[in-house]
């Protein structure tokens, strides 16, 4: 296999390069101080594996994921332990490491690298279509990615260019839309009652004309989501 | 204060002494000049640009395996993200212990 690796910190590449070195079947083909160069080279060479530092100034490693067409594999790196990873939604990021990587834990992650180019077609069609839709979301908020479970939001409501995502104990306020929020979320779970708002199903308390109560938030419901609210309740 | 040591760059390196030395040079080269990128954001008051290098300053107390220091640059990355910084003196009095330490190594 061969390597190259992403990264704005000397010192970081030095312990990715020292420890790609004690792998009997892996060559570090070049290093980079930035994502732009990498992506240029990447262009250019057939490479297995990139080491990728999620978190660079300007293009960062999620950028540089969504940009790839024809993807290596790529291991994340990053000196955020809590650090969520919301790229684990593309099919080619196999591991995430937290910096500084120690020896057992690189080991594991090229087991992972090899194990992910052993994956026949058929277990990897299994694995997609068994995670569709996992039980949670990643939000990006001041470039930290934020795990959110889907049974703690209670409600989403669009504000402009922005949404706000509230659970039980916070308040999220991030760019993007309903509509593509909406695609994220677990039909089974939320519904839109609203041009402005999707609800947590299962958090509702009660329902009022038209409006529905969640938490101490009455929400309305527009007179189009009406019928397929009530479809949705379990009515005696 | 907390104490920097070389344990993980001597576990990292093994027996590898060149490799070893190698790490030291780069890391005595990259610190100061993060720290400087640093200073230069406090002195500007740019906490949000001062927020990037503490992140990356923040893997350097990691090396030297300073967990409290890290937990404390954790914090401080946050509040410079939210543009105060309350922290910096205490953050600027561990910038400066490890330059000392670098020194000696």
């Amino acid at each position: 296999m061969n390597c190259i690796i992403i990264d704005d910190e000397a010192t970081a590449r030095a312990i990715v390069a020292h420890h790609c070195s004690k792998v009997a079947d892996l060559d570090v083909i070049e290093e980079f101080d930035n994502a732009i160069d990498g992506l240029k080279f990447l262009n250019q060479q057939n490479i297995d594996v990139v080491f990728l530092d999620i978190h660079m100034p300007g293009f960062s490693g999620v950028d540089f994921v969504q940009t790839l067409k024809n993807s290596p594999k790529i291991v994340l790196t990053t000196s955020d332990t809590e650090f969520a990873i919301e790229a684990y939604e593309y099919e080619a990021i196999v591991d995430y490491l937290v910096k500084p990587i120690t020896d057992e834990r690189f080991e594991k992650s090229i087991q992972k690298i090899k194990n992910s180019f052993a994956k026949t077609p058929t277990q990897k069609v299994a694995a997609d279509s068994s995670s569709e839709i996992g039980e949670d979301l990643y939000i990006n908020i001041d470039r930290r990615l934020i795990k959110l479970h889907f049974n703690e939001i209670l409600v989403i409501e669009a504000k402009g260019d922005y949404i706000d995502i509230k659970t039980q104990t916070k308040e999220y306020h991030v760019h993007t839309t309903l509509k593509k929020i909406k695609e994220k979320l677990p039909e089974k779970m939320f519904l839109q009652i609203h041009r402005s708002f999707i609800i947590n199903f299962s958090k509702i308390i009660d329902i009022e004309d038209n409006s529905v109560l969640i938490e101490k938030k009455v929400i309305p419901v527009s007179r189009s989501s009406r019928p397929e609210l009530m479809r949705r309740l379990n009515l005696l | 204060m907390e104490q920097a040591n070389l344990s993980y760059i001597k576990e990292l390196a093994g027996d590898d002494k060149v490799f070893e030395q190698k790490f030291i040079t780069i890391l005595k080269e990259e610190f100061p000049q993060e720290v400087q990128i640093y200073k230069d954001h406090i002195e500007k008051d740019e906490p949000r640009s001062a927020a990037e290098i503490v992140h990356k300053l923040k893997h350097k107390f990691n090396i030297l395996s300073m967990e409290a220091s890290y937990k404390f640059a954790v914090d401080f990355e946050e509040e410079l993200r939210v543009g105060e910084n309350k922290m910096h003196t205490d953050f600027n009095a561990i910038l400066k212990y490890i330059q000392n330490y670098l020194n000696t190594i």
